[in-house]
């Protein structure tokens, strides 16, 4: 939501004028000036879908819209400039709205040291569309309708510092204000609300009560890695909130909240046999409720993933992953729930990705699944993209929700289940 | 030598060794050797940009443009290789990043980095013998094809050449049963490899069309593939080669994320 708060935008605006005087005010010489070596690229889309399955809280359109992204790109002789956003006319919510996806300096002052501050986009981890040490903020919201993969990275507004040597490899990330991911609010998409014990929509709109207080509600989060014989080992820590609601208040009138969040993890990628293996886990300490007896915070858990990928075919290729949710105090956990259905202490994750190119590998072919044995649900995401020239594509997917009960992860969306088209134009 | 790579990028680097050579090698496995090293190990680095234009059978023409970088590793052994993607604008910005190793049995490590998702994404391919970026050109064309690979026969001498047999030692792992390389006899660049299929019939070549000496190497700075079966055929353009940029040790995920200027501008 905060992405359309003009306060804001001017503010980044601004900000960047400024450096933008800054740069310019160093050119001595004549042409080019800073003004003229500005690169500008981007792509124009129309992207439509519609729900497979009749929902009562929801439109019928799960998707229509069409995207100009422009990403304009600079430099001097001591920084890059980048400042990338979306005007996006989408015809779910009936409204214009711009997103702005990065605008930033990166620098590289020493031999050791880089430095990128503003708005950017972050990923770390080693887990296929599963992630535990990224914490940065998802848009999962964009997952689920069909906009590209693209769009599953909401931006943060960071600084991020790394120092590079031979011991160790370090990045810091700073984010004064929080960041949540831009989650399932029942705007469009449906969900299972918990407190009308129901599945919900537009009916039900989740309100949150956000930490969003400059320097004081912040986040910090850090990455050492290294690399030893192309085997990256690392170590992750992060000092937050839960990133999408993990409580909600007290009262006639709840609102999800975001309770602090600390996370230790680790993680190790590398060759296994024929393809590329992986193994990542983190302890997600909900610093809020650290027994785990209060039922309006979220308790903590270990998460642990492996995987492991492989070509098995020409321009053929599957992964699979593994991955497991573990709540600590199940017992506590079950003892002060109020009502409705509790979770399975473990929730166990399986994804398959397959992936195939065809006609010169212009034709892409791929499908990633989800499928949860414990929660006895699943996601299917197909999608088929094809490059009819090197600056126009189109796509046709799905994101198909299965689930036996209403209120698993997945299982809540099941009315969402949608196809989508889309076609875009790079230039 | 028989590796595109020769052909490609690391013309750079070839000394003019051969300069009066009067009397032709008859050792098959001399010439390989010879051709392969001085293709491959020459200088400690190499830059180029390409222009990749790949031409369907019905004349439908698709564009790639990208820096590649190469430093060596050990002379003989493992090398590094940098692509940064320039065209087409889908692609603008990634970068490729390979660590080949040349041991037997040892499969190269490669990283893709896509900057709109700020992901480093590693390439569990093992095939070589697939497209490189769509082209007609193969992965193994650009990145090399081990000598021990394949058994080597001198066919024939003629005034300007040596022309090889090259016969793969585990044929049910390519798709070809052999090609062969013409290899000039003064600067040993190969001109023109021709590959046949199971039925002995030619399939696929690839010549040298342009060779320049920069820095004092013979360089191929045009080089094309065509592939009979299908009719299509990509032509590759090498621009501003240079060679011993004395280029630091990039080949890590920093400068995946984030390449350093002067690499690639």
């Amino acid at each position: 939501m905060t992405y359309k708060t003009p306060a804001r935008f001017l503010a980044l605006l601004a900000f960047f004028c400024g450096m933008a005087a800054i740069g310019y005010g160093q050119e001595e010489e004549k042409p080019p000036s800073w003004w003229d070596t500005w690169e500008l690229n981007g792509f124009y889309e129309l992207r439509g879908g519609y729900r497979t399955r009749n929902d009562p809280f929801e439109k019928d359109m799960s998707i229509m819209e069409t995207r100009l992204q422009l990403d304009a790109t600079n430099y001097t002789d001591w920084a890059d400039f980048k400042v990338k956003g979306d005007i996006l006319g989408d015809l779910v919510l009936e409204e214009a709205e711009f997103d702005l996806r990065e605008a930033n300096i990166f620098t590289r002052p020493t031999d050791y040291m880089d430095l990128k501050i503003g708005r950017q986009i972050l990923t770390w981890g080693t887990g296929d569309l599963i992630f535990i040490n990224d914490l940065f903020p998802k848009d999962y919201q964009s997952f689920f309708i069909g906009r590209d993969t693209e769009y599953l990275k909401a931006p943060s507004d960071a600084g991020k510092v790394s120092f590079f040597n031979e011991l160790a490899n370090v990045d810091f990330v700073y984010t004064p204000q929080f960041d949540p991911d831009r989650f399932v609010t029942g705007e469009r998409l449906s969900y299972w609300n918990g407190n009308m014990q129901s599945l919900a929509g537009r009916n039900a709109i989740v309100r949150t009560d956000k930490p969003d207080r400059w320097f004081r509600d912040d986040e910090f989060a850090v990455r050492v890695y290294k690399n030893i014989d192309n085997y990256e080992y690392a170590l992750y820590g992060y000092w937050g909130y839960w990133k999408s609601p993990g409580g909600q208040t007290a009262g006639p009138v709840p609102q999800a909240t975001f309770p602090d969040l600390n996370v230790y993890g680790a993680s190790v990628r590398g060759n296994v046999g024929k393809g590329i293996g992986n193994i990542e886990f983190g302890y997600y300490e909900s610093a809020d409720d650290q027994s785990g007896t209060n039922p309006l915070v979220n308790n903590s858990e270990l998460r642990f993933l492996v995987g492991y990928s492989q070509e098995i075919g020409r321009d053929f290729t599957a992964g699979v992953q593994y991955y497991v949710e573990h709540m600590i105090n199940y017992g506590n956990y079950l003892e002060s729930l109020p009502s409705g259905p509790a979770r399975d202490r473990d929730r166990s994750l399986l994804t398959l990705r397959l992936t195939k190119l065809f006609l010169n590998q212009t034709l892409t072919c791929s499908v990633f699944t989800f499928w949860s044995p414990t929660d006895k649900d699943a996601y299917i995401r197909p999608n088929i993209n094809y490059k009819v020239t090197d600056d126009m594509a189109v796509e046709l997917g799905a994101n198909i929700f299965f689930g036996d009960y209403p209120n698993t992860t997945f299982g809540q969306l099941e009315n969402n289940s949608n196809i989508y088209t889309a076609i875009r134009y790079t230039f | 030598m028989k590796s595109l790579w020769s052909l490609l990028v690391m013309p750079v680097l070839l000394p003019v060794v051969a300069v009066a050579q009067a009397e032709p090698l008859t050792d098959v496995e001399v010439i390989v050797n010879k051709a392969n090293l001085v293709a491959y190990y020459q200088g400690d680095d190499g830059k180029a940009t390409v222009n990749m234009t790949i031409t369907d059978s019905k004349g439908q023409e698709r564009n790639r443009e990208f820096t590649i970088l190469r430093k060596d590793v050990a002379e003989g052994g493992d090398q590094n290789y940098f692509v940064y993607f320039l065209k087409p604008a889908d692609v603008r910005k990634m970068g490729f990043m390979v660590h080949k190793h040349t041991g037997e049995g040892k499969d190269d490590d490669r990283w893709l980095y896509l900057p709109s998702l700020d992901l480093v994404r590693r390439i569990a391919a093992s095939d070589k013998r697939t497209s490189f970026v769509g082209s007609d050109f193969l992965y193994e064309d650009v990145s090399g094809r081990a000598l021990h690979e394949d058994a080597h026969e001198l066919v024939q001498t003629t005034d300007t050449s040596y022309v090889i047999k090259n016969v793969p030692r585990k044929p049910e792992a390519v798709e070809f049963s052999y090609y062969t390389v013409t290899i000039d006899r003064k600067t040993f660049v190969p001109m023109k490899m021709e590959y046949y299929d199971t039925n002995g019939r030619l399939y696929r070549t690839i010549e040298s069309t342009e060779v320049k000496e920069i820095q004092g190497f013979p360089t191929v700075t045009k080089s094309v593939v065509k592939n009979l079966n299908t009719g299509s055929t990509t032509v590759m353009e090498f621009s501003g080669v240079q060679y011993n940029t004395k280029v630091g040790d990039i080949f890590t995920e920093r400068y995946l994320r984030r390449p350093p200027r002067e690499a690639i501008r």
